[in-house]
């Protein structure tokens, strides 16, 4: 590939630029109180682990992040599921409104949260979901879905149709090819597609917050009432921030040959 | 490659379809029902018709423009973060190191601010950007020039607009370097030997070929910041003033803080409505440029290799297989 002049200076100063805030974030969460507030310092001079020994303590914030990964997992599991056999059949049939069903898709991964946030409560509060990790995963198959289906089509497209000709040829049953063929065969797009769903309910927060009180409050929102509460615990505060990202570094790993593709919704 | 006919296929769908519905459709309809009451509290309703989209689209009601107001700023903002992040991604994308294993330290770093919540985001600028604990606020006032995100409007705009640079550019780039990774290195040495200049080769070989990504960056990323509610919410609340109030912020603030069922679901739909047409539009031109592709592939004689789609046979021409 080829490259521009000053390539490295340029990729150098972005990255520091993206990582410079991260770098503050995880210093301020070393840091005691009294050193936030009281000095200007680079890194911690009295390092302590306080804040979080708090965290993995108290359950009110413990319990936030396993809230969080309840939803999240489960809605990663329906998303792909339900996701699976229609990326077969828009990857390889033409049925009656076909493309206005890949549009109506589409459509709602656009749509904005905000609108939803409302007729949400009420839906799920009538069917008595709400409060429930049910009802926050449920939620955010709405956009989940629709990218799961598209970056898995990508997938199934990329198996040669001949295969299936075969499978079915050797008398495989529909059901028994699609678990026992095509499944192996396209296991890092359910990978892929299943990292993008953990990663867009993770950092989902409107829907999240809206559908929770008590029970299944996810960390996300643990976090804003501690900012808009009296007193301001950086230190608290920066450290379950920091809690946040580590999910998302540690997956980032498995997936990184694939990123620019999933978020190109498999169309790179 | 063709498809068959098969109507059975909507069974394979119908899952799809109905978990969809149930989270989209439902709702929807709970919102078009809303937008044609009003309601005094107590759980009583009365049918005020077309009322609340009138008072929408009237700048001199109160609605109104509170609704204009924000669509305003936020399409100020939409224009104003494209404006960078589109530019400043490509160069990134073109920085890119070219093997070993940089590539993948660079992907990681790059793709690390995607995967943060959206309020952490938010936590991380307020924090970074404040006068007194934050580097940024700190180093800024220290240096001589008063910055200050909370009372004041413009810092409180550049706070946000660096914080989106900060959150979405390497999106951007990542889409880019996938666009540029498709490129056959015969194309770059075909360049060399016709001694084609720097900028040449940007404008003939690589600007072409991600011309699909990039479209795909452009609307994604106009799309997400139409939406953007969580991250300016955290770090400015909307303010000061309403100098930050983007449109999903008063439409939680009609609905949730106010209660006010009506106008927040005259105000939902007439923002969906937004939303879907650029999305159409999206959809078509995205639609086009796979059948022109198309066309352009067929035309060239059959006995040239295509190198692009032979590395890339899975995705290279797929869009508008699913689509068109």
């Amino acid at each position: 590939m080829h490259s521009i002049p000053g390539r490295r200076l340029i990729m150098g100063l972005f990255l520091i630029f993206l990582l410079l805030p991260i770098y503050w974030l995880v210093n301020m969460s070393f840091k005691t109180n009294s050193e936030i507030v009281s000095t200007m310092t680079l890194w911690p001079h009295t390092p302590t682990l306080q804040h979080y020994k708090r965290i993995f303590t108290d359950e009110s914030w413990y319990s936030g992040y396993i809230n969080s990964l309840e939803y999240v997992v489960l809605n990663t599991i329906i998303s792909i599921s339900v996701a699976l056999p229609a990326a077969y059949a828009f990857s390889r049939y033409r049925f009656l409104g076909d493309k206005h069903l890949f549009f109506w898709l589409l459509s709602n991964r656009m749509a904005p949260a905000a609108v939803y946030a409302l007729p949400f409560f009420n839906l799920y509060s009538a069917i008595g979901l709400f409060d429930t990790p049910w009802a926050v995963a449920l939620a955010h198959c709405i956009f989940n879905v629709p990218l799961a289906v598209w970056i898995l089509e990508g997938f199934v497209s990329g198996v040669p149709r001949e295969i299936d000709e075969t499978a079915f040829l050797d008398g495989y049953s529909f059901p028994r090819f699609f678990i026992k063929i095509l499944v192996p065969l396209i296991a890092s797009g359910i990978g892929v597609a299943a990292f993008f769903c953990f990663m867009f309910s993770w950092v989902e927060l409107l829907l999240a917050r809206t559908l929770t009180s008590v029970q299944a409050k996810p960390i996300a929102a643990i976090m804003t009432r501690t900012v808009s509460a009296a007193g301001m615990d950086w230190g608290l505060l920066a450290a379950a921030g920091v809690l946040t990202i580590i999910p998302g570094a540690l997956v980032i790993w498995f997936v990184r040959n694939y990123i620019a593709r999933g978020f190109a919704l498999g169309r790179v | 490659m063709d498809k068959t006919i098969n109507q059975k296929a909507w069974f394979l769908v119908l899952p799809v379809f109905l978990v969809v519905a149930f989270s989209a459709v439902l709702p929807l309809m709970t919102v078009v029902n809303y937008s044609m009451q009003d309601t005094f509290g107590n759980n009583q309703f009365f049918w005020n018709g077309v009322g609340w989209f009138k008072e929408l689209l009237d700048p001199s009601t109160d609605l109104g423009g509170r609704f204009l107001a924000s669509l305003g700023r936020n399409l100020f903002f939409s224009l104003v973060i494209l404006a960078i992040e589109v530019p400043l991604g490509i160069v990134v994308a073109l920085s890119m190191p070219r093997e070993g294993w940089t590539v993948a330290a660079c992907l990681i770093i790059l793709a690390l601010p995607l995967l943060i919540p959206w309020n952490v985001v938010g936590t991380i600028w307020q924090i970074f950007g404040r006068p007194d604990i934050g580097l940024l606020g700190y180093v800024l006032n220290a240096i001589g020039i008063d910055y200050n995100y909370v009372s004041n409007e413009v810092d409180a705009w550049v706070t946000v607009i660096v914080m989106d640079v900060w959150h979405w550019t390497s999106l951007v780039a990542l889409l880019c370097y996938a666009g540029l990774k498709s490129i056959p290195d015969a194309y770059y040495q075909a360049a060399q030997i016709d001694g084609a200049s720097r900028w040449a080769v940007f404008k003939a070989i690589q600007l072409p070929k991600m011309n699909r990504v990039l479209l795909i960056a452009v609307l994604l990323r106009f799309m997400d910041s139409f939406m953007i509610y969580t991250e300016p919410f955290v770090v400015t609340g909307g303010g000061p003033g309403n100098s930050t109030t983007f449109v999903s912020i008063e439409l939680v603030k009609i609905a949730l803080g106010q209660f006010d069922l009506g106008k927040a679901a005259a105000l939902s739909l007439v923002y969906n409505l937004i939303i879907l047409i650029v999305c159409w539009i999206f959809y078509t031109v995205m639609t086009n440029a796979g059948v022109e592709r198309k066309v352009q592939a067929a035309s060239e004689p059959a006995a040239e290799p295509k190198p692009s789609a032979a590395l890339k046979p899975v995705t290279a021409l797929k869009p508008k297989e699913g689509v068109a």
